[in-house]
């Protein structure tokens, strides 16, 4: 019974840490190319989550509404990254972190504005509605699975596109020297737009697989872009590789923190002083373990070997 | 990548910096002592046009402001974007309302205490984030600041996620008196003047120095023979400290604390009160957080949606006014910012 739930855990940390990775993805391509630190990324997996719950209620139907909802988050990135922020490359940190948090602000309020203040909720699609046992004899919901399969696929195809395909070849081109790789005749913007475009679909993509599970609301894309911070300085800044791996480490640190630490707590500590730190304790887990991490590789776990 | 000898005439030589910080004369030293006055009156003013809401509104600004100014000194001057400065903010009031809350009433003893705290605070998050810089820095900050957040919302004895109410302001002797709505805002003004002026000497000190030229070139800086880190750690610590302060204000402000003091949106609000008045200035973060609170005191008086256009603002203030509203007096010889 322990081990199932400690597996069962395991897993719900695995899927956290997929959803994890899809927004990192696209913010540490963002950061690699365009060296822009876009706050707003999060804002773009509230749209994306946002369009998405309300086409499925629309139309009944998850698939038509993926269909739609991740073009669209799209082309909402490309239109911000062409009216807004294509101005910021070349500024500093400072400017982007502060722009991008006006973004946040514009984008919150529009939300509340369309959809109103309350959150929304949807529930799982029938059809993934129950369980697979993915381990013989442990059952697990059919659509949490579902999510670490997508998310490990579009790890793979990421990792195809970026070291195989010859746009792949532009992006790392771009990323290692924009200004070389537009002396040589590559369309940087287009280039950056079409980036920053694959981010906000990752993070639409992210936002419509988290729509059934965690509550639709203004302002959830903060929550999830500070852990989102949290994964890429462990992973490091720029890195694909760095940003899985320390997607998987955040997510699973952070679920199994939250289910077994009080329990662990109180077989050392009194009942009451457990359940006062335990939560306290698991809530802070994730940022103790950045701050180790970060005492002894100030780079992050893959320093990118540019920028 | 300059020659060695090519950056020593320019203008982001601490130097430079110290004849423009030194002297404040002309339109811009009028309109400062034209403000300060006009700060001054606020409480008479507000009393004669039977408004006393004004006096508790330009409170608010001078408490922000305070806070605003203690991140100037290590934004403007330091070059140390940190984006988790609210978290100092909300350390301060939490200090003063648990001390409150266990029969400690002496604001003698609670304000100290909240700088205090707010300092170690400050330390441990420097020690952590200074070994890093440029993004890493601006993540890592907001990154502890949101940790304070989620432990502020985790701990149920001082309320959680409510926040609590803070059993009484704080006490001092004498006629200071804070139940007393003008007596607290001229505390307040006082502090601020007070920390402006701290301020000014303390940058144009060897210390304020060595912390300015880290930021023009760390690496020579370096070369000469000074510890940066040490140097960087300590500014960052003494803004925590201040910005403490202003938190143990802002508890006997509301009088009621949330773990919202130290959300991120609340840094990013003091850092576009810092950009929004000009950076590296000292004065220009008061007229920030003026310039701020009042916008949103009208905007939400004609909409609760107004952050649809302080979004907005925000960016066009990034865009196109970087030097903030200081900037655009004239004689604007200002520090290396």
């Amino acid at each position: 019974m322990t081990a199932y739930l400690v597996l069962e855990q395991c897993l719900n940390g695995l899927q956290l840490g997929v959803m994890l990775f899809l927004m990192a993805a696209g913010l540490t391509l963002v950061f690699g190319i365009m060296n822009l630190v876009n706050l707003a990324h999060g804002s773009l997996y509230m749209v994306g989550a946002y369009l998405a719950t309300s086409l499925f209620q629309w139309t009944g139907s998850f698939l038509l509404a993926a269909l739609l909802a991740v073009p669209a988050t799209l082309l909402v990135g490309m239109a911000v990254e062409i009216v807004a922020l294509r101005t910021l490359y070349e500024r500093d940190h400072l400017d982007q972190v502060l722009a991008t948090f006006g973004l946040i602000l514009f984008f919150n309020e529009l939300v509340a504005i369309v959809w109103g203040r309350s959150a929304l909720y949807t529930s799982v699609p029938v059809a993934l509605a129950g369980h697979v046992e993915i381990v013989p004899g442990a059952p697990y919901p059919a659509y949490r699975a579902l999510i670490i399969a997508i998310g490990l696929v579009v790890a793979l195809l990421l990792y195809l596109l970026v070291s195989r395909t010859r746009v792949g070849m532009l992006i790392r081109a771009g990323a290692s020297n924009r200004t070389m790789a537009s002396a040589l005749g590559v369309n940087i913007r287009l280039l950056c737009t079409l980036v920053f475009g694959l981010g906000a679909a990752l993070a639409g993509l992210a936002g419509l697989l988290a729509g059934p599970l965690y509550t639709v609301q203004p302002g959830m894309g903060d929550q999830i872009l500070i852990q989102v911070f949290v994964v890429i300085v462990i992973g490091g800044i720029g890195s694909i590789r760095g940003a899985l791996v320390g997607a998987v480490v955040v997510g699973t640190v952070d679920t199994l923190g939250r289910a077994f630490l009080r329990p662990m707590l109180s077989t050392v500590l009194s009942p009451s002083a457990a359940d006062s730190a335990g939560p306290a304790l698991a809530s802070m887990l994730i940022y103790v373990l950045m701050a180790t991490v970060l005492f002894f590789r100030p780079q992050g776990l893959f320093p990118a070997r540019t920028g | 990548m300059r020659r060695p000898l090519a950056g020593a005439g320019q203008d982001t030589s601490p130097l430079a910096g110290r004849r423009a910080v030194g002297v404040q004369v002309g339109v811009r030293g009028l309109v400062l002592t034209v403000g300060l006055a006009g700060l001054a009156l606020v409480p008479p003013i507000a009393a004669w046009v039977g408004e006393p809401f004004y006096v508790d509104l330009f409170r608010r600004v001078l408490i922000f402001a305070l806070a605003a100014v203690s991140l100037d000194f290590i934004l403007g001057y330091g070059g140390m974007v940190s984006f988790g400065h609210a978290a100092y903010l909300g350390v301060g009031a939490y200090v003063v309302g648990i001390l409150a809350l266990h029969g400690v009433q002496s604001g003698f003893v609670q304000w100290p205490a909240a700088m205090l705290v707010s300092l170690l605070v400050a330390l441990a998050i420097g020690a952590v984030s200074l070994r890093t810089s440029g993004v890493y820095f601006i993540m890592i900050t907001l990154a502890f600041a949101q940790m304070l957040y989620y432990l502020g919302i985790s701990i149920e004895e001082y309320g959680g996620d409510d926040g609590m109410r803070l059993v009484a302001r704080s006490r001092f002797a004498g006629p200071i008196d804070l139940d007393d709505p003008s007596v607290f805002y001229y505390v307040v003004l006082g502090i601020l003047v007070l920390a402006l002026a701290l301020g000014r000497r303390l940058l144009n000190s060897r210390f304020g120095m060595v912390v300015r030229a880290a930021r023009s070139n760390e690496r020579r800086t370096e070369a000469i023979g000074f510890p940066t880190f040490r140097y960087k750690l300590t500014a960052f610590a003494l803004a925590g400290a201040l910005c403490g302060l202003a938190g143990a204000l802002l508890a006997n402000q509301t009088e009621y604390l949330t773990p919202g003091f130290t959300h991120w949106t609340r840094s990013g609000e003091i850092m576009f009160m810092v950009i929004l008045g000009g950076m590296g200035t000292l004065v220009g973060p008061v007229l920030g957080a003026l310039v701020l609170l009042l916008l949103e005191d009208v905007l939400s008086g004609y909409t609760e949606h107004w952050q649809i256009v302080l979004g907005p603002f925000l960016v066009l203030i990034v865009l196109f006014a970087k030097r903030g509203l200081l900037g655009l007096l004239p004689e604007g010889r200002r520090g290396d910012a």
